[in-house]
Order: structure tokens, then sequence, then C-alpha cells
């Protein structure tokens, strides 16, 4: 068949099966302004800022418009600007506009659209900022119903995506807003903390809580000794923001920060994740002979256990009892630390959700302190750099600090969909060569699709492994076991589409961002000389130094559900 | 809450309707009816039978008028305040409904849940107009004397 082609704004486009016409006019390089289209989100057509208008003068909404061969469209004309300032100026008008004080100051699609569009005045009266419309009840994010400009992306990937549902719509017309059920406080919903709704939600409606205030405290009091640990993900995701590259691992010259901010010391917890690896491992193996339930979940993902504790409670036996690596890495830290200062532990996340994990019992000490007391995310860390005032692309890279600064590529890519996996069959593997390795990553547990499938052979065994990232792919997979239609030994769950690169505590960005960050990891995982978390020599030395017991105490786990 | 809620009426609306989201409105009605109100216990009941989220429930029962989260009275009278019953004078039959059952804008059921008032956009009974509804049942041509005397002679039934 000949092509098809869309003429847009005198361009003539090839149709090549794109979604809809603003998927097409964004190919051809035309960016249609929208608030509530995301490519990976059902179509809603509210906000109406992506119409075009046709060769009849009329428009029509794109992001609702199938690409229809020799149509001819405009995307830019004055009928269509007039309309678009209108838009604005009406979302304006009942927009709390107190953005020198925003935290999406600067991040922001109204503010962004409003100075593009030079809306410079507008003619209706606003008393939107109110007290009170704000929930600040979540450790994990913070709502304000005065910024919201209902596009309704939190919604839908709170329900597509995440299967949590914990908001939608609610009231009717002027008194429309986005609620958890009888409007309570996000803490009382069924939301697991995962962030993305942040991640998505164009304005300042729903944002990351921040805790960096605290830190800055602790940091500030010579009394206290601050260390902190830096998961894999958030090195590769902070370049943007910086003023490098998207993408580029950082941990370098994230040390060299983190030191000039003031931390006494930084770790990797990519050290945690070799633990995690050799503890998970022999668990594994344990229930492959019998010894616990099949399949096997991992547990280093915090929204997935508070999305199990909800809606899967008989699978929770089925978790790795393993802690995640920063519950690992924080008690080994705490224990190390031989001054007599107040110890003050930080972790730098790629996640909301870790946010709440450091709050929860089972991971305080038997005073009743957490073995974590802060949890930052990376956007609050960069805040951080920039509130510090370091040039941060001038900086020289350093090494973390003794004793815990040796890692392995392993611990690396656990920050990606298929890392945890990868690497514990990389520990697995009896060929340590470059090639076995090499064909470790041809199983299928690398990329971005949302449920992936391996079949690999430890020993003898054939061994079936699923690798899932989002809650809803996660609930679809979990009731395929349930009802018996598949079968699998381990699988590997992040609540986050892509993994912790995508997590909801990392910058936001665009869908190819997590490409580039996901890249990022497994080059730095290149770079590393040690792949396997075994070779992590200082790992097994303190491993070995446990008995039993103390392994239970500081590793494992055992959530008690919250039903 | 004085009564227990009894599920039943739910499960039986779930079999007429079928346990699918787009009978949501349907179930939903039918609670209102027999409860006079949907009371919260009925959402996660609900959500778990058609899985669906709490919060989508309380959505779609916050976006119809018909929907009331607290408890109706007995009398649903409905005074339409619609063009042809207001131009008719309906305000003053709300007026003098509101002051004979002690009712504001605000508090729209008598304590003893015997009579709740409120207004409707329209009942499509504009030949009647002003009109009033209590429960299903059409009162035409009111003026406020008429009004309370159908409430007086509603009490005295009682």
């Amino acid at each position: 068949m000949d092509k098809q082609y869309m003429i847009i704004d005198g361009i003539e486009v090839t149709i090549e099966g794109e979604r809809n016409v603003l998927e097409l006019a964004r190919k051809a390089g035309i960016d249609i302004p929208a608030f509530c289209y995301d490519p990976e989100l059902s179509i809603y057509g509210a906000c109406r800022m992506c119409m075009v208008e046709n060769e009849r003068g009329s428009l029509e909404a794109s992001c609702s418009m199938l690409p229809k061969a020799g149509a001819v469209i405009k995307t830019n004309t004055a009928k269509l600007r007039k309309y678009r300032k209108m838009i604005l100026e009406l979302l304006l008008a009942n927009h709390c506009r107190d953005c020198t004080i925003c935290p999406k100051s600067g991040n922001c699609k109204l503010q962004e659209f409003a100075y593009k569009f030079n809306i410079t005045d507008v003619r209706f009266p606003n008393n939107s900022c109110q007290l009170g419309s704000q929930d600040k009840s979540s450790v994990s994010i913070v709502r304000d119903s005065s910024k919201c400009i209902l596009c309704g992306k939190c919604v839908r990937m709170c329900a597509e995506v995440q299967n949590v549902g914990a908001i939608d719509y609610a009231y009717r017309g002027s008194k429309k807003k986005i609620a958890t059920a009888f409007d309570g406080p996000i803490a009382n919903s069924p939301c697991v903390g995962c962030g993305q709704c942040a991640a998505v939600c164009p304005v300042g409606a729903i944002v990351v809580k921040d805790d960096a205030d605290k830190v800055w405290d602790a940091i500030g009091d010579k009394n206290t000794y601050v260390d902190v640990q830096v998961a894999p993900a958030v090195r590769v995701a902070l370049g943007k923001e910086l003023g490098l590259e998207e993408g580029t691992p950082l941990m370098g010259k994230l040390v060299t920060a983190l030191k000039e901010v003031g931390f006494d010391a930084v770790y990797d917890t990519s050290f945690g994740a070799d633990m995690t690896v050799l503890e998970e491992a022999n668990e594994f193996v344990g229930r492959l002979s019998g010894n616990g339930k099949l399949p096997m979940f991992t547990s280093c993902c915090p929204a997935w256990i508070r999305f199990a504790e909800n809606k899967y409670p008989e699978f929770l036996s089925n978790i790795s009892t393993c802690r995640s690596p920063m519950q690992m890495f924080a008690p080994v830290l705490k224990e190390a630390y031989k001054g007599d200062k107040k110890h003050v532990h930080v972790a730098i996340m790629p996640c909301t959700a870790k946010k709440f994990e450091g709050k929860r019992d089972e991971f305080k000490d038997k005073d009743g302190n957490p073995y974590v007391d802060y949890v930052l995310t990376t956007q609050e860390v960069i805040r951080m750099i920039k509130e510090a005032g370091i040039d941060f692309k001038a900086l020289e890279d350093s090494a973390c600090d003794n004793p815990f600064e040796e890692i392995t590529g392993a611990g690396v890519i656990f920050g990606v969909t298929g890392g945890v996996t990868e690497a514990v069959l990389r520990y697995a593997s009896s060929d340590k060569s470059e090639k076995a390795l090499e064909e470790i990553t041809y199983t299928g547990v690398r990329g971005f699709e949302g449920v992936k499938e391996a079949t690999v052979k430890i020993g003898d065994k054939d061994v079936k492994i699923a690798v899932v990232s989002g809650l809803n792919n996660t609930s679809v997979l979990l009731d395929k076991i349930k009802s018996g239609d598949v079968y699998y030994d381990l699988v590997e769950v992040m609540s986050c589409p892509g993994g912790c690169v995508n997590g909801g505590g990392q910058p936001q960005a665009e869908r190819e961002a997590r490409h580039y960050r996901a890249d990022g990891l497994y080059k730095a995982d290149g770079v590393e000389v040690k792949k396997s978390s075994e070779q992590n020599t200082a790992v097994v030395k303190l491993l070995a130094s446990m008995d039993e017991h103390k392994k239970h105490e500081i590793l494992h786990v055992h959530y008690k559900g919250n039903k | 809450m004085e009564n227990k809620i009894d599920f039943s009426v739910l499960d039986q609306a779930i079999i007429e309707y079928g346990n699918q989201e787009k009978s949501l409105i349907a179930i939903l009605q039918r609670a209102q009816e027999v409860y006079r109100y949907l009371p919260k216990e009925i959402f996660p009941y609900l959500a778990e039978k058609l899985n669906l989220s709490e919060a989508k429930i309380f959505g779609v029962a916050t976006f119809y008028e018909n929907f009331s989260l607290e408890k109706k009275g007995k009398y649903v009278v409905k005074v339409c305040d619609g063009t042809a019953c207001h131009v008719r004078k309906s305000i003053p039959i709300l007026e003098a409904l509101r002051k004979e059952l002690n009712l504001s804008e605000v508090k729209k059921t008598t304590d003893d849940l015997m009579f709740t008032v409120e207004t409707v956009s329209c009942l499509g009974a504009c030949s009647s107009a002003p009109a009033v509804m209590v429960n299903n049942e059409i009162y035409p041509t009111m003026t406020p004397d008429t009004a309370v005397a159908l409430i007086r002679s509603l009490k005295e039934n009682n």
C-alpha cells in the first residue's frame, strides 16, 4: 500500500500507526501544547490545549483525533492562539498562583505555557489560595487542591498503571476536585506512596514531600555525625537538573557534592544491594529445595510491599524475607559508627515510598529509633546541592568511604527493572566469563516491557522467572498465578514502570529519559570490574561475620500486614 | 448508625444488574432507594464486588445530585425551581416548607428523619407549575398554604 500522509502546518507527515494527531504532529517536530495528555495513559481530552484547526475552520482536540490520510490541519492559527490563551486565563483564574514559593516553580507546565503564550494579565478575580487546601498526611507526597487543574493524569496513573485507585474525581462543576474516597486524608487511603502521581502532575498539585530541612539541621549540628547512603538509580537522574546530560552516571561527582554539602561520610546502597543478592539468592535456593513458598517475590520495593499488604495479603508469605538494600545497609552503618556523637543516617533514594519504608515499625531498633533517620529523594538532594551553591559540573570525582566502598556491577543495576534478577543470575551462574555474563543479558531480563519472562538453568533445574514493573502489570500477573494459568519460581516486582530509574522521587522527565537513565546504569555496571555480588569481598566478609541470629535480626523482615 | 446495613439489598441488585462497572449507577440507585442514602459501609463492599476503587464510587456518588451520603427523611419533598415553577412563585413554597419543618438551605432533613426538603431544577411537570414532588408523587399547582397542608396531612398519617 502507498504511504499515507496527513498535512500538518503544510508539512506532509507519514502516518505510521500513530495513536492520534497529537503524536503525529510531535513526530513532525511540532510541539502541540497539552496538559492532560500522556502517551502512556488513556486519552481524556479535558484540557483542550491541544486543539487544532481543520480546513473548514472548525476545531478538534488532537489528542482524541485519529490520523486521517489526506486531512489538512493547522496547529497554530489566530483562532487557536485566542482559544488557548482563554483556556490558560481561565485556569489561572482558578489556580493558586503563589509561584515564587511553590515547590514546582520552574518545572510547572502552567507556568511554562503562561509564559509561552504571553499571558501577562488575567481578567478574572482569583481567590484560589486557601488555607486547608493542602493534604500533608502522607509521608511521601503533598497534595494541594488549590493548584490542581483537573487534568486527571494522577487519577489515570493511579488507576490504570498502578491499579491502586486511591484518588478519583469527586463532586461536580465548580466543586469538582481530585479526592480520595470520602475526601479523607491520602494517608488513610489505599495509596502505596509510589509517587507516580507526582511524577506526572504538570503543576504543583502533587509534589514530593520535602524533608531536606531536617537533614540540613542535622548537618548543621556539630554534635551530630551524619552519614548517607545513595541508591543506584539516583546517580543517573541528576544530570539534566545539574547542567549535564540526562542519564550520565555521576556517582563520583555526587560523592564530592555530598561531602561539600556537609555529610560526614557517603556510602553506596549498591553495597547493600550486594548483601541483598547474596541473602536473597540463598533464600531462593532454600525455597527451591522445599524450604518455603514459591514463587518467591522480590522484596526491595516498598510500594509493592504495601500494595501486597492492601490487595494481595495471601501472597505476603511468598515475598522474600530479605530486607531492601537500604534497610540491610542501614543497621550495618549504625553499628559501624563508633564515635560518640549522635548518629543520623540519611538515605538518598529515587523513591517516595522509601520515605514510608524508613518509618515502618519493622525497621526500628530496640529503642524504637529508625535505622534510617531520613529518606531524601533525588529531587530534594538536587535542591540541596543547588542551595549550597555547588558548581556540580566542575566537581572532581570522589570515592565512597571506607570500609564499605567496595561495590559490584550487580548492585548498581538494581535500579532498573530486571536488574535484581540479573544480579541474582550472575551470582547463580557458575561461569563468570564475560561471555557468560553477556548471555544473561539476552535471557530477556533487560528492557522496558511491563512483563518479561525468562527460563534459566540453575544447577540442573529449569527456573522460571518473571520480571514485572508497574503495579497493574503486577496485579494481572498475580491473578494469573492465583488461577494457575502461569507458574514461576521467582518474580521480580518493581512498582514504578521501568523500575527505580523512573521512581516517583526522581526529577520529572519525559518518557525517553528513563531509557537514558537505564542505559546510564548499565554503563556504570560496565565500568565495574567486579560484576557479581559474591566478588564483593567486603560484603562476603561482613556476612560471614554474622551468625544466623544476627542475620535474622538485621537482614530479614516479616511484614505483619496492615489488616 | 442505628441499623446494621443489610448487604443482601446490594447482592440482589448486583444479581439483577450484573457485577460490572456499568451497573454501578443502577446499583447505587437501588441502595439510595432502600437505605434512603448511601451508607459509608457500602463503598468498600461494592468496591470489592465490582472491582472498582472506593474513590471511583465516591466520585460517582458525589457527581449526581440524586445520591446522598447523608440519610434522607422518609418523605423527600422536592420543590421544583425550574424556570416555569420559579416564575410561578416556587420560592415562597420552599420558604413556607422550610419554616414549617424548621429546615434551611444547610439543614435539609428533620431530626426525626421524617422530611427532607430540597429543590430540583426541573421535574418535567411544567404545565402543573409550581410543582412539588413527594417521594415519587407529583403535587401540581401548589401554593405555600397547600404545601404546608400537605406536610401536615403526611404527619398525621404517621
